[in-house]
């Protein structure tokens, strides 16, 4: 029950003017992020972040712009998927299975409404899920002391290389990087530099933001170059009929269960931390497809095949929320971008944020809510108008892009020295992603490293340098536990998963 | 090929990065553990992961040929020229050159990839600096 009063004045916050304006323009601006083929949350989130951080706005109206975009862009990823066959990240992946042989059989304006309508069913009784559940998970973690919360990265670290990646090694390099760049920088506990060089821009560290911005939003400007002239580069909507955008009574009723079992399964993929949306369409569409698909229609455009991975991935990414907010451990890539921005606010996520800055959880989660509602509205009559945003070439978006990035980040600090840095990251990230190696666990790593270490060394400052004070309690045993099992059971597992996971990265073969 | 090499660069990068932390000074203050470890802790699941992968590569990917790898190293010494040239030229200037750039790189047509450059550029002033009123670099002309 305190949650619901808790939640009234979360409502209470959100309803003001510039807040119920800032919600609809994340709304808007998600979802033509996520209409858009290539741009998913992740970069949609990271190109905002730095805009939003030198606009200087609150903690409160800023984060309800962002997870505004989050949830808009969740949303606009099965447009290109349906009407394009090209998913615009990876959660919308699933929904090109069933939703393009649809659009096909004309039926585009019927898969985008169900789809619409299914992304809104998983996200809404997500939002519900992260109500009631965030605030129990708080009463687990402030059980947790240094040894557990260092117990937990590492489980975070593992279930993201284990569960979201095709190869265990690439992703255990990847945080490897990630924590590596975040050891730049003046040690905190002791005021030593280290791997400064010499070099005073290197003193306060890697700004994570400048990280974020390059691994993820100028990567995709060089994709795009290098793609310049394919298929994947220029979608083209223009010869795609629309037909009636509302659907028919009878396919909403045969796909409520679908809808149901999608939302759960979704949620709970997106509470694990690490697993993430990808990973709640999936499992929403494989398991949507062993129990109801007796005629084998499905990935011939069955709408069950769509309302699943939708809603399957929608719920996740408010299940990915749940433990942000509560642990501080991020549940997926756009939380982790998300943890960024609480970060840069100087808000720690964790179990005391709901206690020390209760305005801030409650009023971003009524905004939530409020978001769901605009984005069914922009989503079922105004999805034309989203449509049209397909047909903007992107030798004129992504330039816009580039720009928009290199603002966010000079706004920020004024220093050159930054966007050279930024630049860096840019051509980092484009090499890894054609090395197929991760970027989520760079940017958890260049995020979490240091507070990692200080729990390390935390811990090993109350045990008096014992190093078996990290397993100590059955709560640091459990979670390490679990996080050899996250890393470890993919790799055996993993044949029979990867067989069946479709490449996910941002080269998805649209055939 | 292309992963045995990451994995020697790793594996590269580990051993500098573990010879570097241990040249880290320690301070007078300090904790059981100190400033040193916890790098070389990272600096040893670098050196584990890159053997794992030059031992096991995956396929090969596939590398653009070489006139794009040259555009790609083309686009990265635009944007660090625009990055010095911001604060001599200012915003406008700088920027509407770096994105017609971009814009042309992309497949637009010389002119019309002037145009978006402008287009790009002037949008973005107008937005950010004269509605949200952020400030850009300002260079010689003010904007």
């Amino acid at each position: 029950m305190d949650s619901l009063y808790a939640l009234a004045h979360g409502f209470s916050i959100a309803l003001t003017f510039q807040n119920l304006g800032l919600a609809l323009i994340g709304c808007f601006l998600g979802t033509i992020i996520g209409a858009l083929p290539g741009l998913g949350p992740s970069n949609g989130v990271a190109i905002l972040i730095p805009l939003a951080f030198t606009l200087g706005l609150p903690a409160t109206p800023a984060l309800i712009l962002l997870t505004s975009v989050y949830y808009g862009a969740m949303y606009g990823g099965r447009i290109s998927s349906i009407l394009l066959n090209i998913p615009g990240d990876e959660p919308a992946l699933m929904t090109t299975l069933d939703g393009y042989p649809m659009a096909k059989k004309g039926m585009a304006g019927e898969a985008l409404a169900l789809s619409g309508l299914a992304s809104f069913v998983g996200a809404f009784f997500a939002t519900w899920g992260l109500v009631f559940l965030a605030p129990q998970l708080v009463k687990v973690a402030l059980l947790f002391g240094p040894a557990e919360y260092f117990a937990l990265f590492a489980l975070a670290f593992a279930t993201l290389g284990g569960i979201a990646s095709k190869n265990q090694a690439k992703a255990a390099l990847a945080a490897g990087l990630g924590l590596g760049i975040a050891m730049i920088g003046v040690d905190g506990q002791t005021g030593v530099p280290r791997f400064s060089f010499g070099e005073v821009h290197l003193y306060d560290g890697i700004d994570f933001l400048v990280a974020i911005a390059g691994l993820f939003a100028l990567s995709e400007v060089f994709i795009f170059l290098e793609h310049r002239g394919t298929a994947k580069a220029t979608g083209d909507a223009s010869g795609v009929k629309l037909g009636r955008i509302t659907p028919p009574w009878s396919m909403i009723k045969q796909t409520a269960p679908t809808m149901a079992r999608s939302t759960v399964l979704g949620f709970l993929a997106g509470v694990l931390p690490g697993a993430g949306a990808s990973l709640g369409s999936f499992i929403a569409y494989s398991v949507e497809k062993r129990l109801v698909d007796k005629d084998k229609t499905f990935g011939t455009g069955d709408p069950r095949g769509v309302a699943a991975p939708e809603a399957g991935n929608n719920a996740a990414a408010g299940g990915a929320l749940v433990p942000m907010l509560a642990l501080g451990v991020p549940g997926s890539g756009t939380t982790a971008v998300l943890l960024a921005m609480l970060l840069a606010l100087n808000i720690t996520p964790g179990p005391l944020l709901f206690t020390a800055n209760p305005d801030v959880v409650w009023g971003l989660i009524a905004a939530l809510f409020i978001g769901n509602f605009m984005l069914l509205i922009m989503n079922i009559p105004m999805v034309s108008l989203f449509v049209r945003v397909l047909l903007v070439p992107s030798r004129y978006l992504m330039p816009a892009v580039a720009m928009i990035s290199f603002v966010g980040i000079y706004g920020i600090s004024g220093s050159t020295f930054d966007l050279m840095v930024m630049v860096f990251f840019g051509v980092l990230g484009w090499v890894l992603r054609k090395l197929d190696v991760p970027l989520v666990p760079v940017i958890l790593g260049v995020l979490l490293g240091n507070q990692m270490e200080a729990n390390l060394r935390r811990a090993m400052t109350i045990s008096d340098g014992e190093w078996s004070t990290l397993v100590a309690s059955p709560l640091a045993i459990g979670l390490w536990a679990f996080a050899f099992f996250g890393f470890i059971l993919p790799i055996v597992a993993g044949r029979f998963f990867r067989s069946k996971l479709p490449r996910t990265d941002s080269d998805t073969d649209p055939d | 090929m292309s992963d045995r090499i990451m994995g020697g660069v790793g594996l590269l990068l580990a051993a500098f990065f573990i010879w570097q932390a241990t040249l880290i000074k320690e301070s007078f203050i300090s904790d059981p553990v100190g400033p040193k470890i916890f790098p070389i802790i990272i600096g040893l699941l670098v050196g584990i992961s890159s053997l794992a992968i030059l031992l096991k590569p995956d396929d090969e990917p596939e590398w653009p040929d070489f006139s794009r790898l040259f555009e790609v190293g083309l686009t990265v010494v635009v944007m660090i020229a625009y990055a010095y040239a911001l604060p001599i030229a200012g915003f406008v200037v700088s920027t509407a050159v770096a994105a017609g750039y971009l814009s042309w790189r992309l497949g637009t047509p010389p002119i019309k990839a002037v145009i978006a450059g402008i287009v790009i550029s002037v949008g973005i002033f107008v937005i950010f600096n004269l509605i949200l009123g952020l400030s850009l670099a300002r260079g010689p002309w003010g904007f």
